[in-house]
Parts: structure tokens; C-alpha cells; sequence
């Protein structure tokens, strides 16, 4: 018998073998160090770079975490940002700012209730974007949909757009703002994604004001992270999860995900 | 005509040098929390302006916070407190920016939205030292 | 046929500078309303979160609309080449740029930050429609300009064809443009139509003429000149063609919405609610701004100049009704974020009861004001420059008039 027929006989040859248990003793000693690196790679973007599309923020939310009659994760953004301060004391209700606010949903099908916050959806095609006359309403390389005050005219064409009606605009002076959100009177703002947290070059793993919040309220409804960084939190639940996206049908493939809906 | 000419250059010269030597109070700027500023003062004093204009593209669009061109640090540095030890805001005459714009009577709309007092935090974390500011020039020479 | 004598109008009576003073008291009246909304912030008006587009904004896309449609009368001259229309040509453009000044003077003051109109005009973001909106409007004004200068200055005649060509097709785009503010938005089931941008323009040319026909018959009675019957036979057939064809773009857009079941909500709120949006639209868009005027330009009625005018008026008015329901009812009718679920809670009225919306004085001084400073750009310019033809009886202007 030749030395192939008696490895193709006995199932494994012995090169096998050893080239298998070589390859495994080496990653056992290996692994511990090569995740290390992995860690290292969800590193925050220096203070002097600018922002790119290697990243993509994003947020998933599961809705049957959310616990009806909670709203940390508002007041978390109220207190993050300076909203809801007495600020806007001469503003009717309709015509204060909303950030993020509580929703409560029931099938009118089948009645089952849920709960969710819902907020500026940071969509990747953003019809707020598209019909800003000044491009004021923007979106950043890393998926952010923002503001920028400083050439807003206040037309509130954007407030239109949005399906979600995500946007406030401010209907009177302001004296309190957070050093961190400036808003002023006569623009218009939304959920930010926390960006001040996120290009923190302090933080390498930035976490928005709702989705802290809500963790300290024990709910952990909220996973905010890098939807690229494939070890990512969030990267790994949207790929473990079936998610949806609310009015998927306008096509408009938002950052911000919702399980149970 | 030319009697007019003469008479109207003196006047012009008379007047210009009444204005001139006349005792017109300058404003009142007070001082920083910092022992300098992040650009030679000179240059701030006539260029604040641009950094303020050009910078704010930068951190709104592409995100760029870096310390040196900070507003919020440009706030925590520059504030100014009351005996209450409390940080006035923009409406105070004595507030940095407002020492000189309403001398200068020149209105800016960076207060409308942007907070004019720093947060009690920012004051802590975000005044400048010395090994900062040699951090800061360093950067500065990198970019 | 004799050539038309342009001459000023004389502006010494008593009446003239009465209405100069009417007037000017509406516009500053509604000065006043823009410092008060201006100073203190929008949260003196009845606008807010939910009802973001307001009184301003009907008064504002109403006469926007009806600018380019006063063009129209100067177009059916130029264009089409009709004799009868060519002395009205210069009356229509004036209109035209008074009714578009008027309408821009509203909707840049009502701006959260009209500081920086500037801006609006300096940054441009070319996928909106309002920032080519905006480059549409600024070059109506020039477009519009140039036609007249080269109807009025002899030496420039020879050039106005091709002026009146170009002006034409710009305002047809203009109006698709304010149409298309509309229709390209996709969020809010009342707007997302096609149909938004031609069913706008034939709203203009009904708005525009009517405006045309009270500014013509109140201009030549006030100022003693004759006018004619012929012209105002034709004018006012033409607005009652107009005036169908707008009933048959309603007819359209409803029907079409009616046949898509997610349309439902939004069609049952406007045509069939209990909300004032149905009663603005069946009473005084339908009833009081189509058919009445139908019967009354269709009837022996139509042979008094009076009766034109009220058919005119009418259809002004159902025109700013037209223009509420759907800038304003499509805003009050929520949107349908979760389909097919009922929103039991929401803190920001996602809930499913449409917005109310209360406009405020400041607001309503506003559009007003806009009206009225278009009639006053026309009164002064009439004034100063020759605009208005000195007759326009049957003999002096209708080549086909037999005595």
C-alpha cells in the first residue's frame, strides 16, 4: 500500500493533523491578543480630522424592552441638551421643542401595545436635507443628519419634509442653552445623535444621552454604535435581530433601527 | 474758490486733530483666565472674526473639536464673574464679547443661539494651562 | 384701428390719494405684526410644532400663484398674437411684478430669521426647489422687467416678441416650481403629487385674470376712461374656461386620491370631516369660489360690469380658500408615521386627531399687507409711468368692431 492510499484510507493524514493542531495551539495563544486589537480598532476620531464614512451612526431600539409610561430616555436628552428647562416658558406645548419624544402604539389589528422613543431618524436619503434651500439641514459623511444654525433663515420647509416630524423650530428667545447644543430662536434642530459626545477625541466609545439614560433605568432598550464597525454592539444585534426601520416603505434607509415594530 | 478750498482743508485738519486728542474712553476688556490667548493677541483683535466664521464650518460639517480653536473654550477662558462668583452672561456689559461690541457698537448674533457662560464643568476641565497651551501651538504647527 | 395712446394716470383726486392712504395703513399695519412676530418669536403666532406654514403662507402662495397668471393676459397678446389683448399687455406685466413683490414681501418677513435673507441668496442647495424657487422668482422680476422696457421703448419694439416668448415660458416654470414646493413631498400623504405642479398652474391663470379684471374695470372706472365691453366679454369667458378647468384638476386630484385606500384618511378629513377644512372647501372653495362664479359668468348676469366683478372677487376669495386647504389642512391632517396602528399616547400630538390651528392677528395683518402692497405698487406705477392705455372702448382697440 502507498503512503496516499493509507492517508486517504485512515480518513486524516498525519500532515493534517499537525498542520491542524499547529494552526489551533496557535490561534488559542494568539486569540487573546488578536481581539485586543480588534478593541483597539473603535478608536475615537482625533480632535483635528475630519469626519468620513467609515462610520455610520446608528441606534437600535427594542421596543419591547421599552417599558410604556417611562421616559428616561427624554429626560435624559432634556437634560443633556438644556431642553425643557423652563426656557421656552412662553411657548404654548405645540410650539415647544421635542428632541425625542414617547410613543404610545396599538395594532389595530391584533391590539398588542407597545412603547417607543422616537426621534430624527438620521435617514441615509433625508428629505430634509434634499429640500433646504440654504443646505443648512445637512448630512455628515458619518451618517449624522444635523442643522447648522449659522445659515438656517428659519423657512421650516424642512419641518414639512420630514415624515417623521422629527424638527422643532424655535418660537422664542432663548437664555439657557447647554454650551454643548447651542440653539437659538428662529432655527430649527433636532435629535443630534449627541454629536458633541460623539467627536469627543476623549471617548472612544460615545454613547448618547437617551441610550445612557435608559441603561441607568435598567431597560437597556437603546444600543447607540458605529453600524460599520462589524464589533460593534449594535452591528452585531442588527445582524442577529430581525429590525425594522418605521415607514420603510419611503425608502429613505434610516440610522435609527427598532426591534417589535 | 480757492479762498473756499483753503477754509474747508483747515477745518477738516482742526477738526480731525479735536477728535483725535479729544479723551474718548476706550473699553473696558477684562482680562482671561488663561496667561495667554491661543493666537497673539493682535491677531485676535483683528481676526477673531475670521477664526470664529471659518472654524464653526469646520466643527458643525466635518467635526473638527479641537481645543485650541474651541468656542466653548473661547467662552470658559475669556469669562468674567461677579462678586457672586457667577459667570455673566452676554447681556452684561461686562461679558467679554460685549465690553468691546458695545463700545464698538457693532451687533453679533452668536448669543442668539450660543451659550455666553460657561457650564460649571467646562470651567474645571477646559481652562487652559500652560502644558495645554504648548500642546495647543504644537497641533497648530502640525495642521 | 388707431394706435394705442399710453398715458399716466392723473393721481390728483381726492379718491386717488384716499386709496394711497388705505393702503398704506394695511401695509404698516402688518409692519407692525412682522416686529411684533420678529422681535418676540413665532410663539406669538397660531403657528407651531405641528402647523408649521401659516396664514403668511396662504396669503404668500396665493399671490405668487397669481402673479404668473396676471402675466397671462400680456402672453395671449405677445404669444398668441390676439390684437384685442396686445394694449393690455403693459397693465398685465405691471400687475404681474406688483402681485409677485407683494407675495415675496410676505413669505420672507414671516422667516424665522429674515436677518438672513442674504444668506438665502448667497447659499444655494440645488436639490431643493425652493432655493430654484428663489432663483425663479428674482429672475421673473428681471424677465418681466425687460418685456416691459421693450414694450414701452420704441426703439426696443422690435425685440418684445421674443421678450414675451421667453417670459411665457419662464412663468410656466415659475409656477411648476411653487407647485412642485408641494408636490415633491413625500411625507405628508395631502402633498405627494404629481398633480401639484399643473393643477397649480391653472390656478393661475384663474387667480391672475380675475385680479387683472378688478384691477382693470375698477382702474378705467375710477380714472373716467372708457372700456370697452368687447374686452371685458372675452376677459371674462376666459375666466370662466379657467375657472372649469380648475374644478376639473380638484375633481382629479380627489378622485385619484379617493381610488388609493392610503389616501383615505387624508381625503375623508378634507372632503368629509368635521374639521373647518371641509367647510372652507365645499362652501367657499367649491360653491363660493367655482361654481357661483361659473353661474354668474354663464348667466345674463355676466352683461354688468358689476356682476364680473363679483364673479372676479369671488373666485379671489376661493382661491385663498383653495390655498388653506391645502397648505394648511394638509398640515392639520397628522401624519401617518405607524401605519396601520393607532397612536394611544404621544407627547408631541403624533396622536390621531388632526392640529388645530388658530392664526393669530399678526399673521393674518401680514398677508394682507401683501395684497395691499401689491395694489399700491400698481397704483403708484400707473402713476408715474404709462402704463394704461387712454381708451379702451369698442372702436378704438377691437379690430372686428362694427359700429
Amino acid at each position: 500500500m502507498s503512503k496516499t492510499e493509507t492517508a486517504e484510507t485512515n480518513g486524516i493524514s498525519r500532515r493534517k493533523f499537525l498542520g491542524t493542531g499547529i494552526a489551533s495551539a496557535a490561534t488559542v495563544s494568539l486569540a487573546p491578543g488578536v481581539s485586543f486589537i480588534n478593541l483597539a480598532h473603535a478608536q475615537p476620531k482625533p480632535a483635528g480630522q475630519k469626519v468620513d464614512d467609515s462610520k455610520r451612526w446608528g441606534m437600535l431600539i427594542d421596543t419591547n424592552k421599552c417599558a410604556k409610561g417611562c421616559d428616561a430616555c427624554v429626560k435624559g436628552c432634556n437634560d443633556e441638551h438644556n431642553l425643557n428647562v423652563g426656557d421656552e416658558d412662553l411657548s404654548r406645548p405645540e410650539q415647544q421643542s421635542q428632541w425625542i419624544r414617547k410613543v404610545d402604539l396599538r395594532d389595530k389589528l391584533t391590539g398588542h401595545e407597545s412603547s417607543l422613543p422616537l426621534m430624527c431618524v438620521h435617514c441615509e436619503h433625508p428629505p430634509c436635507v434634499d429640500v433646504c434651500p440654504t443646505g443648512a439641514s445637512f448630512k455628515r459623511e458619518d451618517g449624522i443628519v444635523l442643522v447648522d444654525k449659522h445659515i438656517c433663515i428659519g423657512c421650516r420647509y424642512c419641518m414639512m419634509a420630514c415624515p417623521y416630524k422629527a424638527r422643532s423650530f424655535i418660537h422664542e428667545e432663548l437664555t439657557m442653552q447647554s454650551e454643548n447644543a447651542p440653539r437659538g430662536k428662529g432655527t430649527v434642530e433636532s435629535c443630534t445623535l449627541c454629536v458633541h459626545r460623539v467627536d469627543d477625541p476623549n471617548n472612544a466609545n460615545p454613547i448618547t444621552a437617551c441610550a445612557e439614560a435608559c441603561n441607568k433605568e435598567g431597560h437597556e432598550a437603546i444600543i447607540f454604535g458605529d453600524i460599520k464597525d462589524s464589533n460593534s454592539e449594535i452591528n452585531k444585534a442588527l445582524k442577529k435581530y430581525s429590525t425594522s426601520a418605521i415607514r420603510e416603505d419611503l425608502k429613505l434607509n434610516p440610522g435609527v433601527r427598532y426591534r417589535g415594530i | 474758490m480757492k479762498y473756499l478750498q483753503t477754509m474747508l482743508v483747515m477745518l477738516t485738519v482742526v477738526l480731525l486733530n479735536t477728535i483725535a486728542l479729544a479723551d474718548v474712553p476706550g473699553p473696558n476688556i477684562p482680562k482671561a483666565n488663561a496667561e495667554k490667548c491661543v493666537e497673539p493677541t493682535q491677531e485676535m483683535r483683528v481676526n477673531h472674526m475670521e477664526y470664529i466664521l471659518h472654524q464653526r464650518d469646520d466643527t458643525v460639517h466635518e467635526g473638527i473639536r479641537t481645543k485650541q480653536h474651541s468656542f466653548k473654550n473661547c467662552i470658559s477662558c475669556h469669562a468674567v464673574y461677579d462678586e457672586n462668583n457667577q459667570a455673566v452672561n452676554f447681556k452684561d456689559e461686562r461679558h467679554f464679547c460685549s465690553s468691546c461690541h458695545t463700545y464698538a457698537a457693532v451687533k453679533i448674533d452668536c448669543f442668539e443661539c450660543h451659550a455666553s457662560t460657561p457650564s460649571k464643568q467646562s470651567v474645571r476641565t477646559m481652562s487652559l494651562s500652560k502644558d495645554d497651551m504648548k500642546k495647543a501651538h504644537e497641533t497648530r504647527s502640525e495642521k | 384701428m388707431k394706435k394705442v395712446n399710453y398715458l399716466e394716470i392723473e393721481g390728483k383726486s381726492g379718491g386717488f390719494f384716499l386709496l394711497l392712504a388705505i393702503l398704506g395703513g394695511i401695509i404698516f399695519a402688518g409692519l407692525l405684526g412682522v416686529y411684533h412676530m420678529e422681535h418676540n418669536g413665532h410663539y406669538v403666532t397660531g403657528m407651531d410644532n405641528q402647523i408649521v406654514w401659516g396664514m403668511p403662507h396662504v396669503f404668500a402662495v396665493f399671490l405668487i400663484v397669481a402673479a404668473s397668471g396676471a402675466l397671462n393676459v400680456a402672453s395671449i397678446g405677445t404669444v398668441f398674437g390676439k390684437v384685442m389683448y396686445k394694449p393690455l399687455g403693459r397693465l398685465s406685466s405691471l400687475l404681474a411684478i406688483a402681485l409677485l413683490a407683494g407675495g415675496l414681501m410676505v413669505l420672507v418677513l414671516d422667516l424665522g430669521r429674515p436677518d438672513r435673507l442674504v444668506v438665502a441668496m448667497t447659499y444655494y442647495n440645488f436639490k431643493s426647489i425652493f432655493a430654484w424657487n428663489i432663483i425663479l422668482y428674482n429672475g421673473f422680476f428681471a424677465v418681466v422687467i425687460v418685456y416691459l422696457w421693450m414694450m414701452m421703448q420704441q426703439s426696443m419694439n422690435k425685440y418684445y416678441k421674443a421678450a414675451g416668448y421667453f417670459a411665457f415660458f419662464w412663468r410656466l416654470i415659475l409656477t411648476t416650481g411653487t407647485g412642485s414646493i408641494f408636490g415633491f413631498l413625500v411625507a405628508r400623504t395631502a402633498y405627494d403629487a404629481a398633480l401639484m405642479a399643473p393643477m397649480f398652474i391653472i390656478m393661475s391663470f384663474a387667480f391672475g385674470l380675475a385680479f387683472f379684471l378688478l384691477v382693470l374695470m375698477l382702474g378705467y372706472h375710477w380714472t373716467e376712461r372708457p372700456l370697452g365691453d368687447d374686452i371685458l366679454r372675452r376677459l371674462k369667458n376666459l375666466l370662466g374656461v379657467f375657472i372649469g378647468a380648475i374644478l376639473y384638476f380638484v375633481a382629479v386630484y380627489h378622485l385619484t386620491n379617493l381610488y388609493a385606500t392610503e389616501h383615505h384618511g387624508v381625503e375623508k378629513f378634507i372632503l368629509a370631516g368635521d374639521s373647518v377644512h371641509t367647510t372652507i372647501f365645499w362652501v367657499v372653495q367649491i360653491l363660493l369660489g367655482s361654481i357661483a362664479p361659473l353661474m354668474i359668468i354663464y348667466s345674463k348676469l355676466s352683461a354688468s360690469r358689476f356682476w364680473i366683478g363679483i364673479a372676479s372677487l369671488l373666485v379671489i376669495i376661493g382661491g385663498l380658500a383653495q390655498m388653506y386647504v391645502i397648505i394648511i389642512g394638509g398640515q392639520a391632517y397628522p401624519l401617518d408615521i405607524f401605519p396601520g396602528m393607532e397612536i394611544i399616547n404621544s407627547t408631541f400630538a403624533d396622536g390621531n386627531e388632526y392640529h388645530q390651528y388658530y392664526p393669530s392677528l399678526s399673521e393674518t395683518l401680514l398677508g394682507l399687507s401683501g395684497i395691499a402692497a401689491a395694489i399700491l405698487i400698481v397704483t403708484l406705477g400707473t402713476r408715474i409711468l404709462k402704463f394704461l392705455p387712454d381708451s379702451l372702448a369698442d372702436k378704438d382697440i377691437n379690430p372686428h368692431h362694427k359700429d
